[in-house]
């Protein structure tokens, strides 16, 4: 099918100018706007919400989570999936929990909880880049496979008694109200804003969300970034892992469970196209907020956390569905 | 395949009858596009007639109308003198309507039976498929097409694409479609597998069915169609009988102007050589390839579709794995194990399938030419918007790219464009080699010419080409020599001084001089 | 290639032959006629669900949302037979399954009228249907006591010497197998997976088509719903929580692609069937149940390596090529 193609002179602009409308329209801003109404309902909802350390605890919600999604959404872009960075966050977790029984000391369980996530990672990467399998399958089966392990070590069994030193990661804070993980998840955000915007590496994952062929046909290395993005999807779950442990001082194999459907949502909530080549850094990040706002709004008024799923997973079906329920209704209107 | 040769008469001169299909003024606007204005049609039966025009002049939306896949915002269809509507594409179907499209169209998993029967399979008293009666019917239909040879039960993907054509066909058999619209069939075949498809639409012509042929291809509608329809711009610019009319009418009809010269002679300097190629083989695909290639150079490679070209010149781009030989420029044999080691080296490689290989839809055009140069415009790893602006403008304005700004998603742009970029993406990586696959198919008459005109100031500026192409025409007017290639192997070399196209016919089909 | 297809069935059935008969060697009773029995009792449900979710991977699609449409199935007839224990079984048979269909018709129609992909909306429902269990039961059980005798027993009830539980099994495999080889629905399901384009052509329509494969799973999992409270004696929020996975593991086992258009009834019964003798040999090998998740797992990738070996696009053979004209 045609499209009209205006006939100019030679010269083309690098880009045409951008009303201020349709950047007031874009994804981000809606983001923005949902995220302050939610702020204003909470604050009027709870006299408890609008205190600094009530805000520095509503980071809590989201931060571990929101790091894993910062490289999921990466993954997502370049058109595949992860679904076991849950089961990841099980078996690194406890690993840790084992190694505190052999007398480990703190760097070392921190450093064999993002070994481990890494190395994960490389397993589901190899899988998906090697033979070529959907990441969809793979990553559904090693999610029962790495929670699977997690459950053949530990059974029934909790592992407890992790050193002192190690609560810092999930309940220190740095600076007056921000906490360590907030912190952490700030830096890795921009690094991650850099890496998907600013940098060839973030091109390329662009390009194979886009067309792999074409890409791989333009001398990109798909296999290599792919591979890559696996494992820093791994070696996020990890990080996610020391976190969550710290916070919680304890292991069960059941560490977790269910955050791999929060942290997509996470992303698709953020504009990152499912179907893989659009997405961006704020809008996950914008999208961690939302999700932080309303468990902890809902937690002020005493909402059970099973009851705030259905909002999440509401909140997930509305953003996607309503931009196309609108645009429809204007076509039809016109 | 032999289609029942006795059965096929031609039928010129045949008494025309009442138009089985006649539109008019059908119209049809998507936001920003009027696809057809004002657009009429008449099919008659037991005619063949050939539509006719640029890419973007409006057949392929016709064709959808026709087939119930879009709506006219205004006109009239009848079929047989009543007035229809088509709200789907099952109505189409039972009007008789049925559309065999490139390769489409059909059910690689399903068996051969279902290919044909699906939507109407033969039904028990139960209301369940009668698997049996619907083998055995598949079976008489394919009898009747003279093509017993194909196993009702066979699954689609297992069949060559002539067999997949004579199944397609089969299944309009099976409907009793009384229009059939062949939209470009032939854009896949090589030469034998148009014969026979000829011989196909010749027995669709002796059953009396009327025949919408849509072909880039002058040749073909002057071997097989009886009437022809122009389209320009969503309208209809004239229509006619075949005999009669010359190709140079047909043209001037389509482009609205005449054409003078798609092949622009080129006298570039043939300088040493620069590629050499030699034992490159692979385990299935081809065997034995030795060639050189010299500064200033287009070799093009001739051979049928599926002789292996494709593949060699996908080993030669690092997109395939070779098992033996060497691969050598300037006289060094070089390592090339990816795509990425091919660019480095200034081999590129330009695909055949310009929308699944070419372009990234959904990146802008100045993202679409810069990605195989990213390493030269960024530093050090870190991106640099400016120099890839820069880059894009230099190489889309050589080219005469049409488009609103450099940001525009490539995906909005034309067929035609969209090929202006992906070579414009190549010139830009600055290459030594650059590999043409197929570079005009199924772009229309205006931008071949510009790509031939391209390919001309590449050679004369020092570039080496390599020219894939299954058009005689092509092959004939652009190459300075020509590599026959077929089944996997190096059939001859020629130096093109005074060659003729039957020469390369008879090598590539491997018959005897 | 169809005799490959049927092959895959075959080396299906040969693992899980070996499977029994490595266990038998040690322990002779596990591959009596009465002991498979039992484990084809068990794992009905799991084939039933298996059967309805491969519809929807047939069409290019998935649901996420089956084990939370079976809780909250579970919930409401077990809070109904509990509240009013005077409506007779069958009929709550018939709400579970409307309820279901009405489940998986929400599914179905988010993807059809708007075209979200079907990941997206059944994640979203997955967690909205657990969710809104908890609403309708306060967080509260319906266990034994609760429930009324037929409630329990029905299903338990033996007919030609086989629980009721099986029949359904039994009567569900033979429906899906005769709606998908016979009926132009089942022929669409794959039409439009193998070439949704093409399908388009054969006057099918894809949305609708869609629509109708995840109101099938939705209705097989509200029946299910009915049969897992009766069978486990316990509506909770709980049940079949991240059973999802199991549910496609078996279709994934059972040689059904995740790319659509290609997959038999008999390679998913098959695959729940391999499923349901691991969780039942673990604790007669005395291994610990907690195997189970990472061995199920491995199975997974397993057959996926496996498929995806015979599924391998292989070139063109050209230097050997005769092509058949």
């Amino acid at each position: 099918m045609s499209t009209i193609q205006p006939t100019q002179a030679r010269h083309i602009p690098d880009r045409l100018d951008r009303p201020l409308r349709s950047a007031l329209l874009g994804w981000e801003a809606l983001l923005v706007a949902v995220a302050v109404a939610i702020f204003i309902i909470n604050s009027f909802a709870s006299p408890y919400f609008l205190d600094v350390w009530s805000l520095s605890d509503l980071t809590f919600n989201f931060t571990e989570k929101a790091l894993i999604a910062l490289a999921m959404a990466l993954l997502i872009i370049a058109g595949e999936i992860d679904l076991s960075v849950a089961a990841i966050i099980a078996l690194a977790s406890t690993l840790m929990g084992m190694a505190v029984q052999f007398g480990f000391s703190t760097p070392a369980l921190v450093g064999i909880g993002i070994c481990v996530g890494l190395a994960c990672g490389v397993f589901n990467g190899l899988l998906v880049t090697r033979l070529g399998l959907p990441s969809i399958v793979v990553t559904i089966s090693t999610m029962s496979l790495f929670r699977g392990i997690a459950f053949i070590i530990l059974g029934d069994q909790a592992y407890k008694g992790y050193p002192a030193s190690f609560a810092f990661f999930g309940q220190g804070y740095v600076w007056w109200v921000v906490s360590f993980e907030l912190a952490l998840f700030l830096a890795a955000a921009v690094v991650y804003y850099v890496l998907l915007h600013r940098t060839n590496f973030g091109r390329y994952v662009f390009a194979i969300g886009n067309n792999p062929v074409a890409a791989q046909f333009s001398g990109v290395r798909v296999d290599r970034i792919k591979l890559v993005l696996f494992c820093l999807t791994g070696l996020m779950s990890g990080i996610a892992a020391v976190l969550i442990t710290s916070r919680l001082g304890s292991t069960r194999p059941s560490i977790a469970q269910g955050y791999e459907l929060e942290v997509i949502t996470m992303v698709v909530l953020g504009g990152v196209s499912i179907l893989g080549g659009s997405g961006s850094i704020a809008g996950v990040v914008l999208a961690a907020l939302i999700m932080g706002l309303v468990t902890f709004g809902l937690g002020l008024l005493n909402v059970p956390g099973i009851v705030m799923s259905i909002f999440v997973g509401l909140l997930l079906i509305l953003v996607i569905a309503l931009p196309l329920v609108w645009r429809r209704f204007m076509r039809k209107a016109a | 395949m032999d289609a029942k040769a006795k059965s096929i008469r031609t039928d010129e001169g045949a008494a025309v009858s009442q138009p089985l299909l006649t539109l008019s003024g059908i119209a049809k606007s998507f936001p920003g596009v009027r696809a057809l204005r004002d657009v009429s049609l008449s099919l008659y039966p037991g005619q063949v007639t050939a539509l006719i025009g640029e890419n973007g002049a409006g057949k392929s939306t016709l064709v959808k109308i026709l087939t119930g896949i879009y709506q006219p915002d205004a006109g009239d269809i009848s079929v047989a003198g009543t007035s229809v509507s088509l709200p789907s594409a099952h109505a189409a179907f039972e009007h008789g309507i049925t559309a065999i499209h490139q390769e489409t169209v059909l059910f690689d998993e399903l068996s051969v039976a279902e290919n044909i029967f699906l939507g109407h399979a033969p039904r028990t008293r139960f209301g369940t498929i009668d698997w049996k009666t619907m083998r055995a019917q598949a079976r008489e239909v394919l009898e009747t097409l003279g093509a017993g040879h194909i196993d009702a039960d066979a699954r689609l993907k297992d069949l060559g694409i002539a067999n997949k054509h004579l199944v397609a066909v089969g299944r309009a058999m099976s409907i009793d479609a009384q229009i059939v619209i062949m939209d470009e069939p032939t854009a896949a075949l090589s030469a034998k597998e148009i014969e026979e498809l000829f011989l196909l639409i010749e027995f669709l012509k002796n059953e009396g069915k009327a025949v919408l042929f849509i072909s880039h291809k002058f040749d073909e509608i002057y071997r097989i169609a009886d009437r022809y329809t122009v389209f320009r711009d969503g309208e209809m610019v004239g229509e006619g009988l075949i005999p009669g009319t010359s190709q140079g009418d047909l043209v001037k009809l389509m482009v609205g102007r005449s054409v003078d010269q798609i092949f622009p002679k080129h006298k570039a300097e043939i300088g040493p050589t620069v590629l050499e190629v030699s034992d490159l083989s692979h385990p299935t695909e081809f065997d034995g390839i030795g060639f050189e290639l010299r500064r200033g150079e287009i070799l093009g490679f001739y051979g049928l579709v599926g002789a292996g070209r494709s593949e060699v010149m996908q080993a030669v781009a690092g997109i395939t794995r070779t098992s033996r030989g060497t691969i050598a420029l300037d006289g060094n044999v070089i390592s090339v194990r990816s795509t990425a080691d091919a660019v480095e080296r200034g081999i590129v490689y330009v695909p055949e399938e310009r929308g699944k290989q070419g372009v990234v839809i959904g990146l802008p055009i100045f993202q679409n030419v810069s990605l195989p140069s990213l390493k030269r415009t960024s530093g050090s790893g870190f991106l640099r918007l400016a120099n890839e602006f820069a880059l894009a403008r230099e190489y889309t304005e050589r080219l005469d790219l049409r488009a609103s700004s450099l940001s525009q998603d490539v995906g909005t742009l034309s067929g035609g464009n969209q090929q202006k970029v992906v070579i414009a993406k190549w010139l830009a990586t600055a290459p030594r080699v650059i590999i043409l696959d197929e570079p005009t198919k199924g772009i229309d008459i205006g931008s071949k010419a510009a790509v031939h005109g391209f390919m001309a100031e590449l050679v004369a500026e020092g570039l080496s080409v390599i020219m894939v192409s299954s058009e005689l025409p092509e092959i004939l007017g652009m190459s300075d020599r020509v590599v026959v290639m077929r089944e996997g192997r190096i059939a001859a070399v020629y130096d093109n001084n005074g060659l003729n196209a039957e020469t390369l016919v008879r090598a590539a089909a491997g018959i005897a001089e | 290639m169809n005799r490959l297809i049927r092959n895959r069935e075959i080396w299906l059935a040969g693992a899980i032959a070996l499977l029994i008969g490595l266990i038998s060697t040690r322990f002779g009773a596990f591959a009596s006629p009465g002991n498979l029995a039992t484990i084809f009792n068990d794992t009905s449900i799991l084939m039933i669900l298996a059967l309805g979710q491969m519809v929807v991977i047939l069409t290019r699609s998935i649901d996420l949302s089956m084990a939370s449409n079976l809780a909250f199935t579970g919930m409401v007839v077990a809070m109904l037979n509990a509240a009013f224990p005077a409506i007779p079984v069958p009929v709550l048979m018939l709400v579970a399954a409307g309820v279901g269909l009405l489940l998986g018709a929400v599914n179905g129609l988010l993807v059809w009228k708007l075209d979200i992909p079907s990941i997206v909306v059944t994640l979203g429902t997955l967690t909205i249907y657990r969710g809104a269990t908890f609403v309708i039961s306060g967080g509260a059980w319906v266990n034994a006591d609760r429930m009324s005798p037929t409630f329990i027993g029905l299903q338990r009830m033996q007919f030609i010497g086989v629980p009721l539980l099986s029949w359904f099994a039994i009567v569900g495999i033979a429906l899906f197998f005769l709606m998908l080889t016979r009926t132009a629905l089942g022929r669409s399901f794959y039409a439009i997976g193998v070439n949704p384009t093409a399908a388009v052509y054969a006057g099918i329509n894809v949305g609708r088509t869609k629509f109708l494969a995840f109101c099938i799973s939705g209705l097989v999992a509200g029946i299910c719903g009915y049969l897992w409270v009766s069978r486990y004696v316990i509506a909770s929020v709980e049940i079949a929580n991240g059973y999802e996975l199991n549910i496609i593991a078996a279709c994934v086992i059972g040689g059904i692609s995740i790319a659509g258009g290609i997959g038999s009834v008999g390679g998913t019964v098959l695959g729940a069937l391999f499923l349901g003798i691991i969780s039942t040999a673990l604790p007669v090998i005395n291994v610990s149940p907690f195997w189970q998740m990472a061995i199920s797992g491995s199975a997974i990738i397993l057959a996926v390596v496996l498929n995806a070996r015979g599924e391998r696009r292989q070139g063109r053979i050209i230097l050997k090529k005769a092509e058949a004209a």
